[in-house]
């Protein structure tokens, strides 16, 4: 895809190891298996299995039904696989007197990633473009805020927005949670366009100033479609960010329009009724399963963009 | 579209002189949202949480200043004590142990081996996952008669207890487990991505000086990779601080209010018991917090020389 090209800026982090196997210290001879590899080795598969261990207990539990959960051990495969709990989990689990399962907080999550990404993207693109290509005075100052800012914890800022968004009358709208994720996604996002243009040839520019091109012209017909790499980049941190977000749904939105992951928290953490296990479990892999696939089918790109965030912290 | 056509105009009109405030006026209007975000949101509504906890708010937010009696108030609270103690035994504990199991990862996984992708990918997967997904997963192995623990006994150890979500005075390093399960992968990566800035050369002098490989990550590549350890640990740190979805999944603070977080805290008394007051001056000691973290790694990183934002 078009992985190749936009690795450039990352070669520490994905073409190094190839320069490695070509230097002189893959060229020493060695015994077939030694000790040392022994020990490599068996580590990771050691630290793999604990990492893969809570995936395959929620795999096999929500295939379980109730009886066989209550006698057996969570790590024995199912004698008899059901999928009663995933369709349970998506149709009919409860949260408190709504019994419409999973499907509502899914559609809700979808209704709130898919505009909070385009327009967080589109805002932090057009700042990261000003900010590198169109400095004005005084630019630096925003900027440096909101990098600030971004370390500052949420809680801090949470009830000013309340207030603000009750004013425009959007408190508990999912426009209104849109503007939030907006907002939050914002240091970030401006600080990735902003050094990925930063990094662009100028003369690029400049050629397009001397023929006449104004800001947008410049933005729309060589910047976007030059930087495409790193809007994908934004693209999985977003979604992925937006989705499994918690604490802004539960604060901004109203019951009804709860996103997934404070929907699952509310089926699987509610007091009344017996604990159906396999049912959390189905629920549990459905929520996890959006960001699991971004994240299975971006695969470098997705280091890419928490290599990125993780400048922000 | 007013930016573009006010834009073109603007640098066509006038190409000798360009006004002050005019010169780059699509630039400018396309920064509002920008400006909007940094002066309102971010330093407006921190200022205004700090001034309001000063005052007296309960339902609404009312400028009647009571100093510090918010504060006192918080400082005599049994649960912000909790939590302030939880906090420090998780940070104190998801530091060291991420840093010590992210860099081994990530040295492991610089020995050339083979299926790297594969590993990585394997211990990446739980930071694509949500602390809520992290937290009801370890919820439900922690879980005594179902979890880990049952299955322990069931092997022969009747006598084996590991119940940390049931047991108040060790709820919090069962939370601790969840979070380094989601999060070392991440500190992996960026440890690895450290490891392999390192020159070659300096491997090849070592070997040749012939000193053992522990020895040369001890003393030759640790310091040099001190960047990377100091930005991992800021990013862990900011990352402590605000712990609240994983405490929500798992354990909703209890049993009791052994869980209690600080974020917790304040979404409480903001969102749940009307006292805003509270929340206010809980979320300013937060701050204060990250300030007390942040304030001398920035200083450290951008005082010499301004060399990356």
């Amino acid at each position: 895809m078009s992985d190749r090209g936009q690795l450039k800026k990352t070669a520490h982090l994905s073409e190094v190891p190839a320069a490695w196997e070509a230097g002189p210290r893959g060229a020493k001879p060695r015994r077939l298996v030694s000790t040392r590899t022994i020990v490599v080795y068996g580590t990771l598969f050691v630290a793999a299995a604990y990492y893969l261990l809570p995936l395959y207990v929620m795999i096999v539990t929500s295939l379980k039904g109730m009886p066989e959960i209550r006698v057996g051990n969570i790590f024995s495969p199912p004698l008899e696989i059901t999928f009663e709990p995933w369709v349970k989990a998506w149709s009919s689990a409860c949260t408190g007197l709504n019994c419409d399962g999973l499907s509502r907080g899914f559609w809700n999550s979808v209704m709130i990633t898919v505009p909070s990404t385009i327009i967080s993207i589109a805002v932090a693109s057009i700042n990261g473009y000003a900010l590198s290509n169109w400095r004005f005075k005084g630019a630096d100052i925003f900027f440096t805020i909101l990098i600030v800012g971004a370390f500052i914890p949420y809680q801090v800022m949470l009830y000013p927005i309340v207030i603000v968004l009750r004013e425009i009358g959007l408190y508990g709208s999912l426009s209104g949670l849109v503007i939030v994720h907006t907002i939050f996604g914002m240091p970030i996002l401006t600080l990735l366009f902003r050094n990925y243009f930063a990094g662009l040839p100028e003369e690029l520019f400049k050629a397009a100033r001397v023929d006449g091109a104004g800001f947008w012209g410049i933005y729309f017909k060589i910047m976007v479609p030059m930087s495409l790499p790193i809007f994908v980049v934004a693209m999985i941190l977003q979604v992925t960010g937006i989705w499994n977000d918690f604490l802004f749904g539960v604060v901004f939105t109203r019951p009804e329009y709860y996103p997934m992951t404070v929907q699952l928290n509310n089926i699987v953490n509610s007091v009344q009724g017996v604990k159906e296990y396999n049912v959390n479990m189905a629920a549990t892999i459905l929520t996890g399963a959006v960001p699991l696939l971004v994240y299975f089918v971006s695969g470098r790109l997705f280091v890419r963009g928490i290599a990125a965030g993780a400048v922000k912290g | 579209m007013t930016g573009q056509a006010t834009g073109r105009a603007t640098t066509r009109a006038h190409p000798g002189r360009p006004g002050r405030l005019t010169r780059n006026l699509s630039a400018k209007i396309a920064s509002i949202p920008m400006m909007l975000t940094a002066v309102v949101v971010f330093l407006g509504g921190t200022l205004w949480t700090v001034l309001y906890s000063f005052t007296s708010s309960k339902l609404l937010p009312r400028l009647k200043f009571v100093g510090l009696d918010q504060y006192e108030r918080l400082w005599a609270a049994p649960r912000w004590l909790v939590s302030i103690e939880n906090l420090a035994i998780y940070g104190i504990f998801s530091l060291i142990f991420s840093m010590v199991i992210g860099f081994v990862l990530a040295a492991l996984m610089d020995q050339k081996i083979r299926f790297e992708n594969t590993f990585r990918t394997i211990f990446l997967y739980p930071f694509a996952l949500s602390f809520i997904v992290t937290g009801l997963v370890w919820q439900w192995l922690l879980n005594p008669e179902h979890g880990v623990q049952s299955v322990v006994r069931a092997m022969g150890w009747a006598g084996f207890s590991f119940d940390p979500l049931y047991n108040s005075s060790i709820v919090i390093y069962g939370i601790l487990i969840a979070a380094l399960w989601q999060g070392t992968g991440l500190v992996m990566c960026l440890m690895l991505a450290g490891l392999r800035g390192i020159d070659e050369d300096i491997w090849k002098a070592s070997r040749v000086d012939g000193i053992p490989m522990w020895k040369t990550y001890l003393f030759v590549v640790i310091p040099m990779m001190r960047p990377v350890f100091v930005t991992t640990l800021v990013i862990i740190a900011s990352g402590i601080v605000r712990v609240y979805d994983l405490v929500v999944a798992q354990t909703s603070g209890g049993p009791g209010i052994a869980s209690e977080v600080p974020a917790k805290y304040v979404y409480d008394y903001m969102f749940q018991a009307q006292n805003l007051g509270q929340g206010f001056a809980a979320s300013t000691m937060m701050l204060i917090t990250v300030a007390i973290i942040i304030v001398p790694w920035a200083y450290l990183e951008f005082s010499g020389g301004r060399k990356r934002v």
